[in-house]
């Protein structure tokens, strides 16, 4: 449904996007996470015909966001960092409008417009003028305006911000039913978000790609014995050495130790090994107290930080 | 085709519901009055005097005089006025990122042109027709001609919609309304100059800047006559206008 190659995208010597590839398929949930300034919203705005790529190519169903343009507007909704909103208006007459203007026919648009503001519990509100709506309402109206006339593909920056816990408890439910019939690209920094609603994960940092796979692929979710936290009454570098020499780790890291108090230790191993019977050998055998001792599953949020700090 | 009509609703509901609309019509009906009136009481003091002035009365056509004068002086108000009709129509979808929508949806820059146009210039034809009630004293009481009135009109008309496409495409290029109306009244401005600096030029200058002259057309109109020319001229200024604003708009898809 979506096919991206290659995209970049220069602000004036400046690379916010750097040669990125991926795809969406239709009816799947892709989740865009990223630090701040890694280029989400570039991408988004490429992909909506927004603005123009310096290199690469981007077709969203099946049309080339840069030659077919309106084909692929037509089939689009889109929820901008800022939702984009007059203020004069009252919500009801934004969203004909809205509506209107993408091409909702006029004998379904009355209900479209009903049946979006239900989805978006903005029904009670609908004829408040928009700019005295709190934030929480506002992103609301902002998502519903991205659902109008039904589109294949929707493209959603940051939909839950603003939103208090319940609110953004309804929008990731709501999210998560329009998976199958629409393909979305969310992006987000709420890690939990991700986890909760997405099939697969692109992390962006620096305007590329830098890890791309589902979420459990990602967080190697398995039974939690790849990564085992350590807290070992010994001496931390010989510790820290005898560890490291064990079949399977991939690395030791030590925090703590001064001396004469127990150090932690977090030992990375390879995937699918459990060494934690091994380790606590290890550890006994060389007359060292081992007085904690658990495996670990790596949370998003370590994979992301893990990954995005690796400058 | 219907996307235009869309547009053209949205900015009329836009215009009535904020202050700017009725600031504008407001001040500008308020000073036609004044204008007016002032004008028909020199009037009527100095066909007066010239009345009982060298012996044979030389009647003046008085609601000529005034609407001539009266039309002249409304071209100037509106140089101010037109501007602040057009500052907003794309620098404030800029700010508010609803441009970021437009663009986003099926709706194409021509047509949200031609949408945002028509209504400014639905809105200009409203302010025209509401001095019709300033200036119907010379109806009640008195017998003018009605052919010069109109010609006036529609020379202001032709005016408005130049200006206004000149409006619209400064308020593609930026963000601020205030940087918007500033050089809109500034090239307006100019282009009113030209008929000054004509009267001091020669030969083919003096010809290239009265033709270029907005003011120039705008009398001839006052007199009640229409020269083609003079249409041709005012239709081309906003045809300009519009061409610029379209490819003002092109422009951002092909920004890298």
């Amino acid at each position: 449904m979506i096919e991206v190659e290659h995209l970049s995208k220069l602000y004036g010597g400046r690379k916010a996007v750097d040669d990125i590839s991926f795809a969406v398929k239709k009816g799947e949930i892709l989740g865009f996470l990223g630090p701040n300034g890694a280029g989400k919203t570039t991408t988004m705005r490429i992909l909506t015909c927004y603005m123009p790529a310096t290199n690469g190519t981007a077709r969203v169903a099946g049309y080339d966001v840069f030659e077919e343009s309106l084909e692929v507007r037509k089939r689009i909704g889109y929820l901008p960092e800022n939702p984009p909103l007059y203020h004069e208006m009252t919500v009801q007459s934004y969203l004909n409008f809205v509506a209107k203007i993408k091409g909702t026919p006029p004998n379904k648009r009355k209900a479209n417009v009903d049946d979006v503001m239900q989805k978006c519990s903005i029904g009670d509100v609908r004829n408040r003028i928009i700019g005295k709506l709190s934030k929480g309402y506002k992103q609301r109206v902002g998502l519903a305006q991205s659902l109008l006339n039904n589109p294949d593909v929707l493209i959603l920056d940051e939909p839950t911000i603003g939103l208090d816990p319940k609110q953004i408890s309804e929008v990731r439910s709501l999210i998560k039913s329009l998976a199958g019939e629409h393909t979305v690209i969310l992006s987000t920094h709420i890690l939990p978000e991700v986890s909760m609603t997405c099939d697969r994960v692109v992390i962006i940092h620096k305007g590329k790609v830098v890890a791309m796979d589902t979420v459990e692929g990602l967080t190697h979710q398995v039974s939690g014995g790849e990564r085992v936290a350590l807290v070992v009454d010994g001496p931390a570098e010989q510790v820290r050495e005898k560890l490291q020499s064990i079949d399977g780790v991939t690395s030791v890291k030590v925090d703590g130790g001064a001396e004469g108090h127990p150090a932690s230790f977090t030992v990375e191993c390879k995937l699918n090994t459990d060494l934690r019977r091994v380790l606590a050998c290890a550890v006994v055998q060389q007359g060292w107290g081992l007085l904690e001792l658990r495996g670990v599953s790596l949370s998003l949020e370590d994979v992301f930080i893990n990954l995005v700090t690796q400058e | 085709m219907q996307n235009v009509l869309a547009i053209w609703q949205r900015e009329m509901k836009s215009y009535f519901v904020s202050p700017i609309a009725y600031v504008v019509l407001t001040v500008f009906l308020f000073l036609c009055g004044i204008f007016f009136s002032s004008m028909l009481y020199m009037t009527v003091q100095y066909s007066m005097q010239s009345q009982f002035g060298q012996g044979g009365a030389q009647p003046i056509d008085v609601p000529w005089y005034v609407c001539r004068n009266f039309f002249g002086t409304m071209s100037v108000v509106l140089l101010f006025m037109i501007p602040m009709l057009t500052m907003g129509l794309f620098a404030e979808e800029k700010k508010r990122g609803t441009m970021e929508l437009l663009l986003t949806t099926p709706v194409g820059n021509l047509q949200a042109m031609l949408g945002k146009y028509l209504a400014s210039l639905t809105f200009f034809v409203i302010l025209l027709v509401a001095t019709g009630i300033t200036i119907s004293p010379l109806f009640l009481w008195g017998q003018p001609d009605i052919k010069p009135i109109l010609g006036g009109y529609l020379g202001l008309f032709l005016y408005g919609a130049a200006v206004l496409a000149v409006g619209l495409f400064i308020s593609t290029l930026t963000e601020n309304q205030i940087i918007a109306v500033v050089i809109t009244f500034g090239i307006s401005l100019i282009l009113w100059l030209t008929e000054a600096f004509s009267g001091s030029a020669e030969g083919v200058t003096k010809e290239v800047l009265s033709y270029l002259s907005v003011i120039g057309h705008l009398d001839d109109f006052l007199k009640g006559v229409i020269d083609t020319s003079s249409v041709i001229y005012y239709v081309t200024f906003a045809f300009v206008g519009l061409f610029l604003t379209y490819r003002s708009l092109e422009s951002t898809r092909w920004k890298s």
